[in-house]
């Protein structure tokens, strides 16, 4: 036991090194372009893994809350000239007003009224959104190009926003840590296992809810800023559909929903084949990315409900197991 | 001196009267058992008692405090929870970490919270399994579980739901012993319980619920022997011969 | 007041039709434990089978309608046997994500196989429209509305007058009771898939006389299923048809008086305040 931490952190050290190498290995634009995007989605997948694995709360409305953090942002950018990093902040501000709104009738919902639920309210923002003439309605809008500069959030190379999608990610996985290591992150669990019980032990299951979702909706938002900022341009359908949720919360079950590392080798994993498939077999509107996801999400409820994360875990237990046994033949 | 006690406490479900005007007290330090044929309510005043229901009526006192329709979250933080007649193991999490969930109400970190559920562990003998998931525990080891798990909140007050029901004798033997070591703590204990055999020996005082009212209450050995309540007990065994019957 | 009158009848007729979407629903739900959330999306497929058929020999929907039943009923309880059945004891997540999944996959493989565009028949059987007092009634809608009461009314003969039906209940009520008595389950999984997407069959083959169909179209009546089923009460026909009729009503008072782009918001708001406030729906049992 004591021998396997200084290792884990030997390895972590090591994959922070690399990551922060990347760019200068790295140059190419497509590849810098899969990376950060790679890199949003683990964000977005571990912030939906607060609710919807560790909590055990299954959102399908999660879009709703980047949709607001990029138009949040944008708005405040493009009508009244607010600096976009200040707008990111509002944007998170945003994002925890409207979970704290929805949280009161939701939580009383559990499992399948919750996800519907969740979905209706994603799809009342974006048709909202569709229709609101004063926001770019489903045209959306075109961010301003500016000076590239720290300042401005926008910058001609994409070294910068890598650095800002992997500061995101850490900030997350950090929030993830202190979690996971803490009351909060115990809790959680014991509601999704079962609410009653944890309330005999003194869990106050809507207050940890609360915890959780204000939190993923910040971050949620935040990644919906750097969306904006870095593709410059929005509309409510790529920031708000159903689509994006389903993505969103396929990134964390496919790794393991409610696990730690979970979220990370999910976006690792589907990020770039969602963006291969997409351009390599894209095109004629033949749906391929559809046909995979489903199939994937399938399959994954069917004989891996625990996703990547338990597969790798129980490899790894056969492997101390079978270990242990030729040790024991030896002696 | 009274831990807790309820004054003329009344639970409805729209037409059915589930309490009704029940006085009922537990003193500090004592262990009580609550007993009563089917459908005697025991439950629904189990679930009002620890703040699952709101009552209709009456007055539920803990600690001197007027303490009536407040949440079980509540009522854990100030001392008195208690465990569920379908065990309500969290499955997915490991023996260890079923405790923490407990000690997290006083404990202030991860560590402290660890520390204190190994103890209780090894106190109730399930630290040998502390790393295996909660879910794949035999059933008694769940019960035993679930009583530890509520010890780890530090109550002054316990209250336990049917703790021997579903165990074999010698099952229930190791649940007795366990119990008593817990009420040796220092813990208040209410045991409600279907089978009167079990209660009988371990408790200092006997409450009998019937129809919603409380029909009796004091010693065990006198209890046993009361024609009332062997009148409610035979009533439903009767009864239940009766509907055999009619089922034949 | 005509447009009033206008705004109801439509709204009625496509509430029936809701109703008997709903049907399908309540029933796998009630009986197999399982929220389908591709359901809409079986609709699509029943849709797009009508719409095939009537390309490829010219048979109108109305009279293809047995053959997309049947075909879809198969279907119902091939998706049992394949992606349903391995989740019926998994966790809550494996449950909703199955389906889910299924949604996607069948979404993806309609715009595969018929492309993204919308596709409608352009000559039915019945087409056109009667005017009462006023009022134009398309009669494709009639007849789907008409056709739905009937099919409605066998599902609910189905399960309330045969023996199939008792064994339906008993399991929805029970599964280990049943099984006692002799009733095995995974037959009645299997009538409940069959019965569940066969009503679906009547109503795509209905609605596609005036409906467009794209891949997509399950989305809108999968939800607006869920929300009849929410408003009716679970497990209750009558309910289905009243809540089926209110949203009919809503949706079409919504898009006719505020913007037609907007008409399922209120529809989703519904859903809404009828789980939060009245969780057993109007005429929910429990």
């Amino acid at each position: 036991m004591a021998r396997r931490i200084p290792r884990q952190a030997w390895a972590l050290g090591l994959f922070l090194l690399i990551l922060l190498l990347i760019p200068l290995a790295i140059t190419n634009r497509y590849w810098m372009n899969l990376l950060i995007t790679t890199f949003m989605f683990v964000s977005l997948g571990q912030a939906w893994n607060w609710v919807g694995g560790y909590a055990g709360q299954i959102s399908f409305g999660h879009a709703a809350f980047f949709g607001l953090g990029a138009y949040t942002s944008t708005l405040l950018l493009t009508k009244f000239g607010v600096n976009p990093w200040l707008g990111m902040l509002a944007a998170g501000v945003v994002a925890i007003a409207v979970a704290f709104l929805i949280g009161w009738p939701v939580f009383r919902l559990q499992g399948h009224y919750f996800a519907i639920a969740t979905i209706a309210l994603g799809e009342i923002l974006r048709i909202g959104f569709d229709n609101w003439e004063w926001a770019g309605g489903a045209s959306g809008i075109e961010l301003p190009i500016m000076e590239s500069s720290f300042l401005h959030f926008q910058f001609f190379s994409k070294v910068p926003y890598y650095f800002i999608a992997l500061a995101l990610a850490l900030i997350t996985y950090g929030i993830t840590w202190w979690m996971t290591n803490s009351k909060v992150g115990y809790y959680l669990r014991a509601i999704r296992e079962d609410q009653d019980a944890a309330r005999a032990l003194g869990v106050n299951p809507t207050k940890y809810k609360y915890i959780a979702l204000m939190l993923s909706a910040m971050i949620t938002a935040f990644v919906g800023t750097f969306y904006a900022q870095y593709i410059l341009f929005i509309d409510p359908a790529s920031t708000m559909a159903l689509d994006l949720s389903i993505l969103i919360s396929l990134v964390a079950v496919l790794g393991g929903a409610g696990s730690f590392l979970g979220p990370l080798l999910g976006a690792f994993l589907l990020i770039p084949i969602n963006e291969l498939t997409r351009s390599f077999l894209g095109g004629g509107g033949r749906a391929y990315n559809l046909i995979i996801y489903g199939a994937l999400i399938m399959a994954i409820a069917i004989w891996q409900p625990g996703g990547l994360w338990e597969l790798l875990e129980r490899w790894r237990k056969r492997r101390r197991g079978r270990k242990q046994e030729v040790t024991h033949e030896a002696a | 001196m009274k831990l807790l006690e309820t004054r003329g406490l009344t639970k409805r479900f729209g037409g059915l009267l589930a309490n009704n005007n029940v006085d009922f007290y537990v003193d500090k330090g004592e262990m009580v058992g609550l007993i009563g044929p089917n459908g005697a309510g025991k439950t629904t005043f189990f679930n009002v008692l620890t703040g699952f229901y709101k009552p209709d009526g009456g007055q539920v006192l803990f600690k001197g405090q007027s303490v009536g329709g407040k949440s079980p979250e509540w009522l854990c933080a100030r001392g008195l929870t208690r465990t569920f007649q379908v065990v309500k193991t969290l499955k997915g999490m490991s023996v260890l970490e079923n405790v923490m969930v407990g000690a997290f109400v006083h404990a202030r970190n991860a560590s402290e919270a660890r520390r204190k559920s190994e103890e209780i562990l090894r106190f109730g003998g399930l630290y040998e399994k502390k790393d295996m998931q909660a879910g794949g525990l035999t059933i008694a080891d769940k019960k035993r579980l679930e009583m530890l798990r509520a010890l780890a909140t530090e109550p002054d007050l316990l209250l336990l739901d049917e703790a021997m029901a579903g165990l074999n004798p010698s099952e229930v033997q190791e649940a007795v012993a366990l119990v008593r070591r817990i009420h040796q703590e220092g813990v208040t204990i209410i045991l409600v319980e279907h089978v009167m055999e079990v209660v009988m020996p371990l408790s200092q005082r006997v409450v009998v619920l019937a129809g919603g009212e409380k029909i009796a209450e004091g010693p065990p050995d006198v209890i046993a022997h009361d024609p009332v309540v062997i009148q409610a007990y035979l009533g439903e065994k009767y009864a239940r011969r009766r509907q055999a019957l009619g089922e034949l | 007041m005509t447009d009033l009158m206008q705004v109801l009848a439509s709204g009625v007729l496509m509430g029936l039709v809701y109703a008997l979407i709903s049907l399908g629903l309540t029933l796998i739900w009630g009986v197999v434990e399982i929220v389908n959330f591709a359901h809409g999306d079986f609709l699509m497929l029943a849709m797009y089978l009508a719409f095939t058929i009537y390309a490829a020999f010219h048979l109108d929907p109305l009279i293809s309608l047995p053959l997309v039943v049947i075909a879809l009923a198969i279907f119902g309880v091939i998706i049992h046997k394949f992606v349903i059945r391995p989740v019926l004891k998994a966790p809550m997540l494996a449950q909703i994500f199955v389906t889910f999944g299924l949604m996607i996959f069948l979404r993806g493989m309609a715009q595969f196989i018929w492309g993204p565009d919308y596709k409608a028949i352009p000559d039915p059987l019945v087409s056109g429209s009667v005017q009462i007092g006023g009022v134009y009634l398309s009669l494709p809608q009639m007849v789907a509305g008409v056709g739905s009461v009937l099919g409605a009314a066998i599902i609910a003969w189905i399960v309330y007058r045969t023996e199939l039906g008792r064994g339906l209940r008993a399991v929805a009520e029970d599964r280990e009771a049943a099984s006692l008595m002799g009733i095995s389950p995974e037959k009645m999984y299997i009538a409940t898939w069959a019965l569940g997407a066969g009503s679906l069959g009547i109503a795509g083959a209905l609605l596609v006389n005036f409906f467009y169909v794209f891949p997509e179209v399950g989305g809108v009546f999968g939800l607006l299923a869920f929300v009849t089923v929410a408003l009716g009460g679970f497990g209750s026909v009558a309910g289905a048809f009243i809540a089926g009729i209110i949203i009919g009503l809503v949706q079409m008072s919504a898009g006719f008086f505020i913007d037609p782009a907007i008409k399922d918001i209120p529809v989703y708001l519904i859903y809404l305040l009828v789980v939060v406030l009245r969780p057993q729906g109007l005429l929910g049992e429990f």
